[in-house]
């Protein structure tokens, strides 16, 4: 091997990824790039990890633009004039943890609930109605509401109506991912929020996301278990965005890399910026910043999938999708249930875009895109 | 920091490696010092160990040998000549050459990455020469190897960087020195891989069939330190087009 280099990620298999990826959070000051440390970055076949800093560093919100350029003729050299559309189905909200950022947090008093197999399968029969042919389960956490059974009977209730099903859960141990394989699913999305030890203490006061390589470790012990693919992110805002995004891109090149058969993809959930706050923290995650997370992600990593979800209002989805994401949810209702009768549990977060399915459907078309419903065969 | 090329337990500062048949034995050992060279390949089958015009004594001992197992057609007959190599005194270092071609003389990649295994076991420094795909190169780290040698071209065709796209995906995705063999036919084509971000450069034919054998090893010398030192500078910008005022695909942001 050799002793210098400046364009691979080199992937150490001796060590363990966490060490392997952790071991560069800082290995770069973001605010040392220049405008031609990004344009050198954008003539790049093959982004460097210095390279990929460059295009989250602040010199490159100058360059937005040509990002936005190169990122839309790399997802199309992939993913073609393709969008996938998907849903999200939360079958609980019952949580053990207290995040501060979260709406579930187990110190919230908020309406919890509980899907039966009943509710599931009707909630999966009506989202099935739409049209959709993609599913992602979610819970909260909680091993003793939500156990391994029952996220596994979900999925094999959603077998009958999908042909794609992913789950967004808690970690889980590497047989217990098997089992909900064998059960149907085979994506896992799992997000470490911050990559930031420090703050991530900071913000995980208690329950067993507290344990931080646990939860980091989860993809691979995904894909040990035998899952197709796997999902990672960062809760933007929570740290430092351009660190957090930062280590999540080599997180997930180090498991495509570890992994080459497995399908990583990112997800880009962000904390809002107080409104009238924008001068104050150059943390706050803005559209512009957002998008350049994803631009990066997206530039890092051309064939890797990037979701967009109903976080985001539809004018700033209907111009991502295509350009750096290539998965769009759409109907998503984001309380327990909803979607064949009125949500059971209180929900996680407020969505900012309601469009159902056809209307996102037509969006697509109106913007020279297809849509894909399913794009897997199950064997 | 020092730019060193790091293969099994060696360490070499020249990253160009000269193949030593083609050659009349009277050039070999000029064109080796012209050449900068700290790796010769050497094929087996063709050295005349101990007897007549040896090829070892035009080899200076400070240069390693690479053994190649060149005339093997399956990866049994390759593992016995690497065995043969080492009793011979040639060291640990093998390139695993299998062809059982002998049209296109295109390497079996299947049969190479079985001979990998089982020398890589027995303690040999393994650099196998595939065509380069990436599911064989990385068939061939979890076989043991030291290094992988894709071909540019068809061996000897002296065509050039033919499957640059390829060859870049072992660099950028296998961690193991990638070492750019056969069809190399000019120093502007070792320059070409070496910017590309190739580890090391092998060159014959194209030295040994030059009018000035001795003046194209150099040529070849100052082209890898020529493309090596430009990866290493990281290539500037070339613009694809024109800067554009507007912003067609960002103007939707609102903050």
């Amino acid at each position: 091997m050799q002793t210098m280099d400046v364009t691979k990620l080199r992937v150490d298999n001796t060590r363990p990824l966490m060490d392997e990826v952790l071991s560069h959070y800082d290995d770069y000051d973001f605010s040392s790039f220049t405008d031609a440390d990004v344009l050198r970055a954008l003539e790049k076949e093959a982004l460097s990890p210095e390279d990929y800093a460059a295009l989250l560093s602040p010199a490159a919100e100058r360059h937005l633009e040509e990002m936005a350029q190169k990122a839309r003729r790399e997802t199309a050299c992939h993913f073609g004039n393709t969008a996938s559309l998907y849903t999200p189905l939360y079958i609980a909200n019952y949580c053990v943890n207290h995040c501060t950022y979260c709406g579930f947090n187990c110190t919230n008093k908020i309406h919890r609930a509980k899907l039966t197999y009943e509710e599931i399968d009707r909630e999966l029969h009506s989202i099935a109605e739409s049209g959709l042919r993609e599913i992602l389960i979610l819970t909260g956490e909680s091993r003793y509401h939500s156990d391994v059974e029952y996220i596994g009977r979900a999925c094999e209730i959603a077998k009958h109506y999908f042909t794609t099903i992913g789950i967004e859960v808690y970690p889980m141990e590497t047989e217990e991912y098997a089992q909900i394989q064998r059960y149907g699913a085979d994506f896992v999305s799992v997000y470490q929020e911050t990559y930031d030890r420090a703050r991530y203490k900071e913000v995980h006061l208690s329950g067993p996301k507290a344990d931080f390589a646990y939860r980091f470790n989860a993809q691979e012990r995904a894909l040990l278990g035998g899952m197709r693919g796997v999902g990672v992110g960062a809760l933007l805002g929570l740290g430092d965005f351009r660190r957090d995004a930062f280590a999540a891109g080599l997180h997930a090149q180090a498991l495509q890399r570890r992994y080459p058969h497995a399908e990583v993809s990112f997800s880009v959930p962000r904390l809002r910026p107080y409104i009238n706050n924008a001068e104050n923290n150059p943390n706050d995650v803005h559209e512009t910043q957002l998008l350049q997370v994803m631009l990066s992600y997206r530039l890092l990593m051309p064939f890797a999938g990037i979701s967009i979800s109903t976080r985001e209002r539809a004018g700033f989805r209907d111009h991502v999708v295509g350009m750096c994401a290539t998965k769009i949810s759409a109907g998503s209702k984001v309380g327990v249930g909803g979607h064949d009768e009125d949500a059971k549990g209180d929900e996680q977060f407020e969505i900012s875009d309601p469009r159902g399915v056809h209307e996102v459907e037509r969006m697509l078309y109106a913007r020279g895109l297809q849509p894909v419903y399913r794009d897997y065969i199950r064997m | 920091m020092k730019d060193v090329l790091k293969i099994g337990p060696k360490e070499f500062s020249s990253r160009f490696f000269l193949g030593t048949g083609k050659f009349s034995l009277d050039k070999t050992a000029a064109a080796i010092e012209k050449s900068g060279t700290e790796m010769v390949t050497l094929a087996l089958r063709r050295a005349n160990l101990g007897g007549e015009g040896n090829i070892l004594d035009y080899i200076p001992k400070t240069v390693t040998l690479l053994p190649n197992t060149s005339g093997a057609r399956t990866a049994e007959e390759a593992v016995r000549i690497a065995r043969l190599a080492r009793e011979l005194g040639c060291g640990d270092f093998i390139k695993i050459e299998v062809i059982h071609d002998s049209k296109y003389l295109m390497p079996d990649n299947y049969e190479t990455a079985k001979a990998t295994e089982t020398l890589a076991k027995e303690g040999f420094v393994v650099l196998p020469y595939i065509s380069p795909d990436l599911i064989a190169a990385r068939d061939l780290v979890n076989a043991g190897a030291a290094a992988v040698m894709p071909l540019a071209a068809p061996i000897g065709s002296n065509k050039g960087l033919l499957t640059r796209d390829f060859i870049k995906m072992l660099i950028d995705e296998i961690d193991l020195p990638i070492v750019v063999d056969a069809g190399i036919g000019k120093p502007s084509h070792a320059c070409e891989a070496m910017e590309l971000g190739a580890d090391a450069v092998l060159a014959n034919t194209a030295v040994a069939t030059a009018r000035d054998v001795v003046a194209m090893a150099h040529a070849f010398k100052l082209a890898v330190e020529s493309g090596r030192e430009a990866y290493l500078a990281g290539p500037g910008r070339v613009l694809e087009f024109a800067g554009e005022a507007s912003s067609p695909l960002t103007g939707f942001l609102q903050d």
